[in-house]
């Protein structure tokens, strides 16, 4: 054990004074005779794939500003290791920084203060992913680069086969659950996860929650509000009576589920064909989409589930030049599209739907596949986050997974996230509006 | 030089010769464990404190809080409920462990043992497999749908019962075949003259097992009883890997994960210096109960 911390003291000590190095390293051949310096280089965090290529057209069209892409795991582990990054002094340029994690970064002064820098380009953007990365604020903490509106994804052959419509309505949905059971006992028409908070918060945004907002001086924090306690109680029926099965999602077993048809839907975000084709190959081309059931007929609400924005580290020498570089990441046309085609993500600025044409390979079936998501996502409605969503979300997982062990209410398990998250924003002195 | 120097030399040489060939030693000790180990205890008595709503710039410090974290980590019973699921985890992976252990021991020390190279080293290779991998090797066949063992008998073994059984199996798996060879090693190292004087007084081999060869053994069986105890305090790998896959184990199961969530999901590194402050304080305790108990046993012939 002691060789072993020790052994990774050294590495880590070794890491760091090879990377000081490969930091003061001149580049002799590319140093203009004006700016002694050389070319700037930056360091960029970001999980999504293939950014490398993206990152590769800059740099080409780009000499003096050269951006290199670390690879990171993505989600709460990458957001961890920014802040731990920050506080030990050597956080990278650029970081890609999920909407919800953004509120922790500006707390823990991590990121930069672009107002100036990005005044051009706020246009670009919607008024409510644009309000994701000001909080509400006067200043502009991120670039957007995509969203997650969330919709219903389904199998079409099978609820053809059992004879279902698509629900248009939750209650709708909790019927279709219901008929699924009866005409056969080993599928599901969905499942409820307890280890992807993400996704209920999504759920959440769209009956209309408003888990934290800034009044003033001081937070608001209202988790276990009605709209969130009524999602709660809806799935805690659907699960209690066995109705939708509680696997959680991202496993073997939910990919197996997924692949053999024993699970017929997944409300998720528009991201999911990516996930669908790698997790569930087997079933390319049964899924289609369609808008999430609503809480009451007629209305066209949706959530988001992920996405995310491009913070300039608070640290960074490079301000200026990596406020260029995130900006022609996320509002540059040839950018965009590179962003739709080789990151297969849905980007946030307006002017992208352009170069979204064809639907994804894995939903080749639905050509209309982007233009569904254009609705939805004019439809989508989110909320400030609070500067600990990573306590909330852990307290959603430790929460339900008890709930669903123990058949104890879901609803006790919002209120236990809302108790974790004023007990942890008092510890650490925030002001709280009750 | 001066022949008085050159007189004094002699006596000051032993005593300058030590220190200089421990400073190596010492300089890596202090760079690398005590200095940690100081930083861990300066972090563990300091919170950081906001203002009004945190945002922006000033708006963030740190604070000394002397041993507030330290009574926050000790008031909290999720610590101590963690501490409870681990001791009776560590109960039986003990017993169960060190049990198969000796008895491969024995069983490949005895004589007759056919393929002995060959049991040795099956027994032993699960050690070399890395426990994250291991870990998650059981958790696809634990997993309900996926499970050829659930084909055979109907158990869920990711259930809130179950999951303990399941993981001190990984452990059990993994750390036999390394205890196994602590004892092993020391039973060749015993003289086999004891065994044929045995034989000769009409001894069984079971006998000779029970009589001459556990009684040699005790020094070797404490050894491995002290890594496996601090080995179970330390606890982690099998319950943060298992855990994406079942709803059962919650993010502060053991005292470690407990640390884990604080420092890396949370954002707490103060809490979670103080923990782990606890934690170690808990597992020196206990590892020198242990030795304090059976100390005349294990050391009394010497």
């Amino acid at each position: 054990m002691r060789t072993q911390r020790l052994g990774a003291v050294l590495a880590a000590a070794l890491t760091l004074s090879t990377a000081a190095c490969g930091a003061s390293e001149p580049t002799p051949e590319a140093a203009p005779a004006t700016a002694p310096a050389g070319p700037v280089k930056l360091t960029y965090w970001t999980w999504a794939p293939n950014m490398d290529k993206i990152v590769k057209v800059w740099n080409e069209a780009h000499p003096d500003i050269q951006v290199t892409v670390s690879k990171q795991a993505g989600g709460d582990d990458a957001a961890a290791k920014f802040l731990t990054a920050t506080k030990a002094g050597n956080p990278p340029d650029l970081v890609q920084a999920e909407y919800q994690h953004l509120p922790s970064f500006i707390a823990a002064d991590a990121v930069a203060d672009l107002k100036a820098e990005t005044e051009p380009v706020k246009g670009e953007f919607g008024e409510g992913v644009w309000g994701l990365v000001t909080l509400g604020t006067d200043a502009v903490y991120a670039i957007p680069q995509d969203s997650g509106p969330m919709m219903l994804f389904y199998r079409k052959d099978l609820f053809d086969k059992y004879g279902i419509e698509v629900p248009k309505t939750w209650q709708e949905y909790g019927e279709a659950a219901r008929t699924v059971r009866k005409k056969d006992p080993k599928v599901y028409l969905g499942t409820f996860s307890s280890k992807d908070p993400g996704a209920f918060t999504g759920l959440a945004q769209q009956a209309g929650a408003q888990w934290w907002s800034i009044s003033g001086e001081s937070w608001k924090v209202n988790v276990a509000d009605e709209p969130t306690r009524k999602v709660a109680a809806f799935w805690d029926g659907l699960v209690k009576e066995g109705a939708i099965d509680d696997m959680p999602y991202f496993t073997p077993e939910w990919n197996k589920a997924l692949n053999d048809g024993k699970l017929l839907t997944w409300p998720s975000a528009v991201w999911a064909p990516g996930v669908l084709s790698s997790n569930a190959p087997k079933a390319e081309g049964k899924w289609a989409v369609a808008p999430l059931p609503q809480w009451n007929a007629g209305e066209n609400y949706s959530g988001f589930w992920g996405g995310s924005s491009v913070a300039v580290a608070s640290k960074s020498p490079h301000r200026a030049a990596a406020t260029q570089f995130a900006t022609w990441l996320n509002t540059d046309p040839a950018a965009l599209d590179l962003l739709v085609k080789e990151a297969a993500i849905y980007p946030a600025a307006a002017k992208a739907q352009a170069a979204l044409g064809t639907a994804p390979e894995y939903f080749a079936s639905q050509p209309d596949f982007w233009q569904q998501a254009a609705t939805v996502s004019a439809g989508a409605r989110g909320f400030t986050f609070g500067p600990n969503v990573s306590v909330t979300y852990n307290a959603f997982k430790d929460g339900f997974d008890k709930a669903l062990q123990n058949g104890t209410p879901f609803a006790d398990a919002v209120q236990g996230m809302q108790d974790a998250t004023v007990a942890d924003m008092r510890k650490s002195g925030f002001q709280i509006a009750s | 030089m001066t022949s008085t120097a050159k007189r004094r030399r002699p006596r000051g040489r032993p005593s300058l010769a030590p220190y200089l060939i421990l400073t190596p030693a010492m300089v890596l000790f202090a760079l690398f464990l005590a200095l940690p180990i100081g930083y861990t205890v300066y972090l563990a008595m300091r919170r950081t404190r906001v203002s009004g709503l945190g945002l922006g710039k000033g708006a963030r410090r740190e604070v000394f809080v002397g041993f507030d974290n330290f009574a926050a980590a000790i008031s909290d019973g999720e610590l101590w409920a963690g501490w409870l699921r681990v001791l009776g985890y560590g109960a039986l992976v003990l017993v169960v462990m060190l049990g198969l252990a000796l008895l491969f021991a024995l069983l490949l020390d005895s004589a007759r043992v056919r393929l002995a190279r060959f049991s040795r080293i099956a027994i032993f290779l699960p050690y070399a497999v890395p426990g994250v991998a291991a870990t998650l090797l059981w958790g696809f066949l634990y997993l309900p749908s996926l499970s050829p063992i659930r084909a055979v008998f109907d158990v869920d073994l990711l259930g809130a019962t179950t999951v303990t059984y399941s993981m001190a199996n990984v452990a059990v798996w993994g750390g036999v075949g390394f205890n196994m060879l602590v004892l092993y090693t020391t039973l060749r190292a015993i003289p086999r003259d004891y065994y044929e004087a045995a034989r000769l007084d009409g001894a069984s081999e079971l006998q000779i097992a029970l009589r001459i060869k556990i009684p040699m053994l005790v020094p070797a069986i404490i050894l491995t009883t002290v890594f496996s105890i601090i080995a179970t305090i330390q606890v982690f790998t099998e319950p943060a890997t298992l855990r994406p896959l079942t709803n059962t184990i919650s993010s502060t199961w053991s005292p470690l994960m407990k640390v884990y969530r604080d420092a890396f999901v949370t954002g707490d590194l103060y809490s979670a210096a103080a923990t782990s402050i606890v934690i170690a304080a808990i597992s020196i305790v206990l590892s020198f109960a242990f030795l304090r108990v059976v100390r005349d046993r294990a050391f009394g012939e010497g």
